[in-house]
C-alpha cells in the first residue's frame, strides 16, 4: 500500500528530473530529421575542406611561409583537388592482404566519424520549414555515452586496417593505435562525469542549458585540462599521433592504403577532430550558447535561434585552431611516456577529481551538515573543510616534492670544493666547471725537483 | 577509379581530361625519397624561401602508396637500383617521375662501374633537370613544367591516339647518325699546339 501511494510522487520527481532530455522534439517530423542529418552531414564535409586548407595555411604562417594559395582563390580548391586526385587514382590492395577487411576498415573509420554528431546540439529551437525544432538530430538520457560508444567502434577502423594490411608496420601502428585510444578514452570519460555531476543529466541539450548561468569550464576546470588533453591523445594528432609516425612506422597503420581508402582514415581523423571539439563545446563552454557578455544583450537577442550556430562554430573552430597551433610547435612524444602519462598521472588525478566533484556537489545539496557565512557568502561546511584538506594536503605534498628534488640534486652533483690544487694528485687536473684552481702548493711530488735531474738539465 | 578511362571521345572526355588534369597537377604528393647531395636542394625547396607548400606538395608521403611524383635527388648506384625500381612499383597509378640533377640523368661526372648511367635505364623518367646539384628555384621549375605536362595529359581512347602520334614521329625523325655533323673534330684535332679545342 505504501509503494503505490508512493508512486506518484516518484511518477513525478521522474518527469521533472533532468535525465531526460530538454530538446523537444514533438513538432519534429520524420522528414524534418532527414533534412537536419543532410544538413549535419554537408556542414561537417564543409568544415573538413575548410579546416584542412587552414591547417596547412596556419602553419604556414607559423613558419613564415604562406602555405598552399596557389589552386583556387587563397588556396581554397586545395583539400578538393586532394580529394578527387585519390578518388582518380589506381585503387592499388596488396596482395597479403586480408581483400574484405582491408575494404571494410576504412568504411568504418568514415562512417562511424558522422554518428557522434547526431546528439550535438549545433544551435538551440530553431523554426525550419514552419516547423519549430531544436537544431540537433536527436538526444537521449545518455547520449554523451554514445559519442563514447561511437569512438570506441571508430577504433575497430584503424586496428583493422593495421592488421588486414599483411605487413609489419601497419600492424604495429594498428597495436599502437588501439592501446593508445582505448586508454585515453579511459581518462575522456571520467573527466566527463564531474560534468555530469554538475549537470545532473548525460543529455546534451539538458547539459547545454544547464550553463546559462555559469560554464562549467569554471567549476570543472581540471576536468576541461584533462580533457583538452585526452582529445588530442584520441584523435591521433600530434604531438600524440604515435599511430602513424613517419620516422618509425612509414605510415602506421595506413602505410598500404592508398587513393580512396586512405582519403576516407584522413577524412575520418578531421571529422574525429571536429567530434571531440564539438562535444568539448557542449559540455565545457556552453555549447551553442553566446559568450556571456553577448548573451546579455537586448534581454537574450543574441542566444537564441539561428544565432547558436554562430556561437557553436565559433567555439568548435578555436579547438580546431589549438589543434593546429599544438601541431604546429610541438614535438612528437615517445610512446613509454606518452602511456605513462596517461595511466599514472591522468586516470588517477581524474579519480581523484571526480571523488572531490562528487563531494562538492553533495555539500551544495545540503547533505553533508550545514552552511556557514564567509564574507557576505555562504559555503557548505564540506566544501569549506575540503578546501582546507586539499590546501593542506598540496602544501604537504609541495614540501615532500621540493624535500625530494633537494635529495636527488645532492646525489646528482655531490660537493664539489671551489677551488683545488691542480698537482695534488701529483700530475696536474684540470678545474671543475666553477672551481678555480689555487697556487701550485711546493710540496707536491711533481714540483719537488730532485738534484740530479737539475744538474742533467743544467749539464 | 578506372571509369574516366573508357570514355568516348568527344565533348565529354576533353572536358573531364581538363578537370582531371587540374585536380591532378593541383595535389601532387611527393615520396619521401633522397639518394645524394641534391636531396639537400629538394629539402631547401620545402624552406619558407622557395616554399613547396604554395603548389599543396609539402605532404611529402612517407609511403609509397599514397605517393604520386618521385623526385629521382641524386645518383643512382647500382646497389640503389633495385630499391628505386621497387619503391617506383609501390606507387599506385598515375605517377610521375622528376630525375633530378645531372647524376640521376646521364650518370654525371660518375662514368664507372658503380653508377647507373641515368635512372631512365630502370625507371620512366617525365622531366629531366640538369644541374649540379639544381637550384632550388630550377627544381620549382621543373615542377611547373610538370604541371604543364599533367594538365594538358589525355586520357582513354585520346590518350592512345597520342601515343599512336608520337611514335609516328619518332619514326619519321632523321636519326642521329645520319644528321649532318655540326663541327668539324678533325679540324680541331690538326689544329696546332696550344688551339687543340678537344684536348
Amino acid at each position: 500500500m505504501s509503494t503505490i501511494a508512493a508512486l506518484p510522487g516518484l511518477v513525478s520527481l521522474v518527469a521533472e528530473g533532468t535525465d531526460n532530455p530538454r530538446a523537444d522534439f514533438s513538432d519534429t517530423p520524420l522528414w524534418l530529421s532527414l533534412v537536419k542529418a543532410l544538413i549535419i552531414f554537408v556542414y561537417l564535409l564543409v568544415s573538413t575542406l575548410l579546416v584542412i586548407w587552414f591547417e596547412r595555411r596556419v602553419i604556414g604562417r607559423m613558419q613564415q611561409r604562406p602555405g598552399p594559395n596557389r589552386n583556387g582563390p587563397f588556396g581554397l580548391l586545395q583539400t578538393l583537388a586532394d580529394g578527387m586526385k585519390s578518388m582518380l587514382k589506381e585503387d592499388v590492395r596488396p596482395k597479403a592482404a586480408d581483400a574484405f577487411v582491408f575494404t571494410l576498415a576504412p568504411l568504418i573509420t568514415a562512417t562511424m566519424c558522422f554518428v557522434s554528431f547526431s546528439i550535438m546540439p549545433l544551435a538551440g529551437e530553431v523554426s525550419m520549414f514552419g516547423h519549430t525544432t531544436p537544431f540537433q538530430l536527436t538526444d537521449t538520457p545518455i547520449a554523451v555515452l554514445l559519442v563514447l560508444a561511437v569512438a570506441g567502434v571508430g577504433i575497430y577502423g584503424v586496428v583493422l586496417a593495421g592488421w588486414s594490411s599483411g605487413s609489419p608496420y601497419p600492424l604495429m601502428g594498428g597495436l599502437r593505435a588501439s592501446a593508445q585510444m582505448i586508454s585515453y578514452e579511459i581518462a575522456m570519460g571520467l573527466s566527463l562525469v564531474a560534468v555530469f555531476l554538475y549537470a545532473g543529466s548525460m543529455s546534451t541539450s539538458q547539459i547545454v542549458s544547464a550553463q546559462s548561468g555559469l560554464w562549467f569550464v569554471v567549476p570543472a576546470f581540471f576536468s576541461f585540462f584533462v580533457y583538452v588533453i585526452t582529445m588530442v591523445g584520441e584523435t591521433n594528432r600530434l604531438p600524440f599521433d604515435l599511430a602513424e609516425g613517419e620516422g618509425e612506422l612509414t605510415g602506421g597503420f595506413h602505410t598500404e592504403y592508398g587513393s580512396m581508402r586512405f582519403a576516407m582514415f584522413f577524412l575520418g581523423e578531421y571529422i574525429n577532430m571536429f567530434t571531440v571539439a564539438a562535444l568539448a563545446t557542449t559540455m565545457f563552454l556552453g555549447g551553442w550558447q553566446a559568450p556571456p557578455g553577448i548573451a546579455a544583450i537586448n534581454d537574450g537577442m543574441f542566444n537564441e535561434g539561428w544565432w547558436g550556430l554562430l556561437w557553436f562554430t565559433a567555439k568548435l573552430w578555436m579547438f580546431m585552431f589549438v589543434f593546429v597551433w599544438l601541431r604546429g610547435s610541438l614535438p612528437r612524444v615517445r610512446y613509454d611516456q606518452f602511456m605513462r602519462f596517461g595511466w599514472k598521472f591522468l586516470i588517477p588525478a581524474t579519480l581523484a577529481w571526480v571523488v572531490l566533484v562528487a563531494f562538492f556537489r553533495a555539500g551544495q545539496n545540503g547533505w553533508l551538515g550545514g552552511t556557514v557565512d564567509v564574507a557576505g557568502r555562504s559555503f557548505p561546511v564540506v566544501s569549506l573543510a575540503l578546501v582546507g584538506i586539499i590546501a593542506a594536503l598540496a602544501l604537504a605534498g609541495g614540501w615532500m616534492w621540493d624535500a625530494r628534488v633537494e635529495r636527488r640534486e645532492a646525489r646528482l652533483h655531490p660537493h664539489v670544493p671551489d677551488e683545488i690544487d691542480p698537482y695534488a694528485g701529483g700530475h696536474p687536473v684540470p678545474p671543475m666547471p666553477g672551481q678555480r684552481l689555487r697556487e701550485p702548493s711546493l710540496t707536491a711530488p711533481a714540483l719537488t725537483s730532485r738534484p740530479d735531474t737539475e744538474e742533467a738539465t743544467r749539464g | 577509379m578506372g571509369l574516366e578511362e573508357k570514355l568516348p571521345a568527344g565533348f565529354v572526355l576533353t572536358t573531364l581530361e581538363n578537370v582531371a588534369g587540374y585536380m591532378r597537377k593541383a595535389s601532387i604528393w611527393p615520396a619521401t625519397f633522397g639518394l645524394a647531395c641534391c636531396a639537400i636542394e629538394m629539402m631547401a625547396v620545402g624552406t619558407p624561401d622557395y616554399d613547396i607548400a604554395r603548389f599543396g606538395m609539402e605532404r611529402f608521403s612517407a609511403t609509397p602508396r599514397q605517393a604520386d611524383l618521385m623526385i629521382v635527388a641524386g645518383r643512382v648506384s647500382q646497389k640503389m637500383a633495385p630499391v628505386v625500381r621497387q619503391v617506383y612499383d609501390q606507387m599506385p597509378n598515375p605517377k610521375w617521375v622528376i630525375s633530378m640533377g645531372v647524376c640521376a640523368s646521364s650518370g654525371g661526372m660518375f662514368n664507372n662501374y658503380a653508377i647507373v648511367q641515368g635512372v631512365d635505364h630502370i625507371i620512366p623518367v617525365d622531366i629531366y633537370l640538369p644541374g649540379c646539384p639544381p637550384r632550388p628555384e630550377m627544381l620549382l621549375n621543373a615542377i611547373i613544367e610538370l604541371h604543364d605536362q599533367i594538365q594538358n595529359s589525355k586520357l582513354g581512347v585520346n590518350r592512345v591516339a597520342a601515343a599512336r602520334a608520337a611514335e609516328a614521329a619518332a619514326l619519321r625523325a632523321t636519326p642521329t647518325s645520319q644528321m649532318a655533323p655540326t663541327h668539324d673534330h678533325l679540324a680541331h684535332l690538326a689544329a696546332p699546339a696550344g688551339k687543340n679545342l678537344l684536348a
